[in-house]
């Protein structure tokens, strides 16, 4: 089976870490991961925007970059939502399929123990896209659970949007403040020392709203939690 | 549509001031919360609930399909049954309708004309109360929720509980201070517990019902094969107006109609569970022309368009006309929960508003082409609708309209040519490397923040991400090549 990883563009540039993260544990899972460089993004800004001709360019070359894999792999709910659910009304031609990383563990590597080791109190963000348009359900929580170590506590209004929804954030700045805000707030009250979710771009606005206020939370990507190990931790 | 929105600002203005009002933002959290919980259970009882909603959207869907059929059935079957149906165009043309039908009822100077409602969207959306009003005509809101926004000079701001931005205490006090104004006043010391306001509330309402010659109501329902409006509500004031007066006259949108009795089935079961979480509502009021010796002597029916069937020419935004009005995509919207349901301007606020109201009125305002970009895109409001409109779909093909339109006229300059220049970079590899590599080695020149555009927008209250020193694609290189 010859899976290739798409990063994105926003992983690729901003959080390196996850793309790595996702490779060393993939590597890990006796998978063979292929990087195909070419690949830059999948077009969900512009078609979110309002300009689904900006995207179509983007999907041709989707299709291009990963034609002949077995499988695609996508560390973000948001982007492999994008390309399955909207790739195809915008282009035509098989494309391979397409997993996010936990379908791709659970659904075909048919892994829930992935021999992470994570020393912390952690919450699942169910982004959005990950649980309303992917439909991922419990396969983030029932990977975090099997992490040696890691204690998952609940987290308040956990399927509020947290106001991040692409170009929303800049177009209505103060009603996603403000969702930001409640978010934080809500992963403070549950305790945790890591918001955790499989979506950067999510995390990158809650995130950054932590910061700001310096709320006590620190956000990691799903990934780089399953991809920590005993060797990782300690050094 | 109507006068009261009107020069209202974008969506995104509208929307500050909510989100730095504490007490409104307080209260519509409060109120969302409950209604969406309580919902989540009532919905979770029954097994067949998916089922019922593929049902109410094919029925809807069937009856949009075929709608010229099923109005000129519905108008046949209300004229044999005693009653006088109109067509409105516009909000212009159903209130003129509805003004000469108030006036030829009688009246005087001595008796000035006074009309009791049904609370009512269609009426709402066309402001027939500012327009009566104007024409010395005083139409009395008798929904509880309606009573108390009338009352306190408001506008509504939630389909369901229009009062839903106001608290008890502010109630209370619109009551002692206003309902005097209006009719009998409220009673002596009256306190902000519920009971007591419901009791000040039916007694002030209970003078109007007794004393009004002409009601005026929209409809939840028209069944074609009978020519019967349907009316669902919670509180029986409804039924007084529908019963009481010697005139009624309903104005209700095209789309309301349902073929038969039986497809009401699935949608008196729909709707209560998803508006109030009610497995019934209490009251369901069911009215066919005129009859002898009981309920008005005259039935009018004013059938409204108002942008109706240019919203039906549109394949994708059709679907928002299977609306039911039930307002489950309001309570689960996290941007509603924010902004409240003034900043929609439109009778119509929440997901459904932002994609109704841009329909109906077109996008031609400032207001109405900021709605389309007024959510997050995170789909909770087609989880819940009990009709399936996928509202997030229709958002996006409105927000490709707004963007067309806008280049016709030069607008949106800034951003067509962001997005085109991103697919631009994003298409051409290595001009997409190069603007990475040009990002990461000025990791340390991005300031925290930003003073202007988008940049701006972002940064006034988030940190933007530090760049790492290496891209993804430069790790790869190092360790897989």
């Amino acid at each position: 089976m010859r899976i290739a990883l798409f990063v994105t563009c926003v992983n690729d540039l901003a959080y390196p870490g996850t793309g790595i993260a996702a490779v060393r544990l993939l590597e890990r899972l006796g998978v063979e991961v292929a990087f195909p460089e070419a690949q830059t993004c999948c077009g969900q800004m512009q078609y979110n925007t309002g300009y689904p001709s900006a995207a179509v360019p983007l999907a041709e070359k989707f299709g291009k970059d990963f034609a002949g894999f077995d499988a695609v792999v996508v560390p973000s709910g948001s982007c492999g939502a994008f390309i399955r659910d909207v790739h195809p009304k915008l282009v035509e031609g098989a494309v391979p399929p397409v997993y996010e990383l936990t379908e791709y563990l659970i659904d075909v590597l048919g892994v829930e123990q992935v021999g992470a080791y994570f020393p912390h109190k952690v919450a699942y963000h169910p982004t959005c896209h990950s649980s309303r348009l992917l439909k991922v359900g419990d396969r983030p929580t029932r990977l975090l659970r099997a992490v040696e170590g890691l204690e998952l506590v609940e987290l308040p209004g956990a399927a509020e949007c947290c106001g991040f929804g692409g170009t929303f954030s800049v177009k209505n700045p103060d009603v996603s403040a403000a969702m930001g805000a409640d978010k934080v707030t809500h992963a403070v009250e549950s305790g945790a020392e890591y918001l955790v979710a499989a979506d950067n771009s999510c995390l990158m606005h809650i995130g950054g709203t932590a910061r700001r206020s310096g709320a006590p939370i620190k956000t990691i990507h799903l990934a780089e939690i399953l991809a920590a190990t005993r060797e990782t931790v300690n050094a | 549509m109507t006068g009261v929105y009107v020069g209202m600002p974008a969506f995104p203005t509208a929307a500050r001031a909510a989100t730095r009002n504490a007490q409104l933002r307080a209260n519509l959290t409060r109120a969302t919360h409950t209604i969406r919980d309580r919902r989540a259970r009532a919905v979770a009882e029954l097994e067949d609930w998916e089922g019922l909603r593929q049902a109410g959207k094919a029925i809807k869907d069937e009856t949009l399909a075929h709608l010229d059929d099923y109005l000129l059935q519905l108008e046949a079957k209300v004229t044999e049954a005693g009653g006088t149906v109109h067509w409105a165009r516009d909000a212009d043309e159903a209130n003129r309708i509805v003004t000469e039908l108030i006036r030829a009822t009688g009246g005087s100077d001595d008796q000035p004309h006074e009309v009791v409602k049904v609370k009512s969207m269609a009426t709402q959306e066309i402001g027939l109360n500012e327009h009566l009003a104007a024409e010395g005509i005083s139409a009395y809101e008798t929904d509880l929720a309606e009573l108390i926004v009338q009352l306190g000079d408001d506008l509504p701001s939630h389909i369901l509980v229009p009062a839903i931005h106001k608290n008890r205490t502010e109630i209370r006090d619109i009551f002692r201070e206003r309902m005097g104004e209006w009719g009998r006043p409220a009673p002596e010391g009256l306190t902000d517990t519920p009971a007591d306001l419901a009791e000040a509330a039916r007694l002030h309402l209970r003078e109007k019902f007794l004393r009004a010659k002409v009601a005026v109501s929209g409809a939840n329902f028209m069944v074609a094969e009978t020519g019967t409006l349907v009316v669902l509500e919670s509180e029986g004031n409804g039924r007084m107006c529908l019963t009481l007066p010697e005139t009624l006259i309903s104005v209700v949108g095209i789309e309301k109609i349902v073929p038969t009795w039986r497809d009401l089935e699935v949608f008196l079961q729909l709707l209560p569970r998803s508006s109030t979480a009610e497995r019934m509502n209490p009251y369901t009021t069911m009215w066919t022309g005129t009859h002898e010796g009981d309920g008005p002597k005259q039935f009018h029916l004013v059938l409204l368009d108002n942008g109706r069937t240019q919203t039906l020419a549109d394949e994708v935004g059709r679907q928002a006309l299977r609306c039911i009005r039930c307002s489950a995509c309001l309570n689960v919207c996290p941007v509603y929960e924010r902004a409240g349901g003034h900043a929609y301007g439109s009778a119509y606020p929440g997901p459904i508003g932002a994609i109704l109201t841009p329909q109906l009125r077109g996008t031609a305002s400032e207001l109405d082409a900021s709605l389309p970009y007024a959510s997050s895109l995170c789909g909770a409001c087609f989880e819940a609708c009990p009709v399936a409109i996928d509202i997030p779909e229709v958002l996006l093909h409105l927000r490709e309209r707004v963007g067309r339109e806008a280049k016709e006229h030069g607008g949106h300059r800034l951003e067509r040519a962001a997005m085109k220049a991103a697919t631009y970079a994003m298409t051409h590899p290595a001009v997409y490397r190069a603007a990475e590599n040009a990002a990461v080695r000025a990791r340390k020149l991005i300031p925290k923040k930003v003073p202007f555009g988008a940049g701006k927008a972002w940064t006034e209250t988030r940190d933007l991400p530090e760049l790492p020193e290496q891209t993804f694609r430069q790790w790869w290189k190092e360790t897989h090549r």
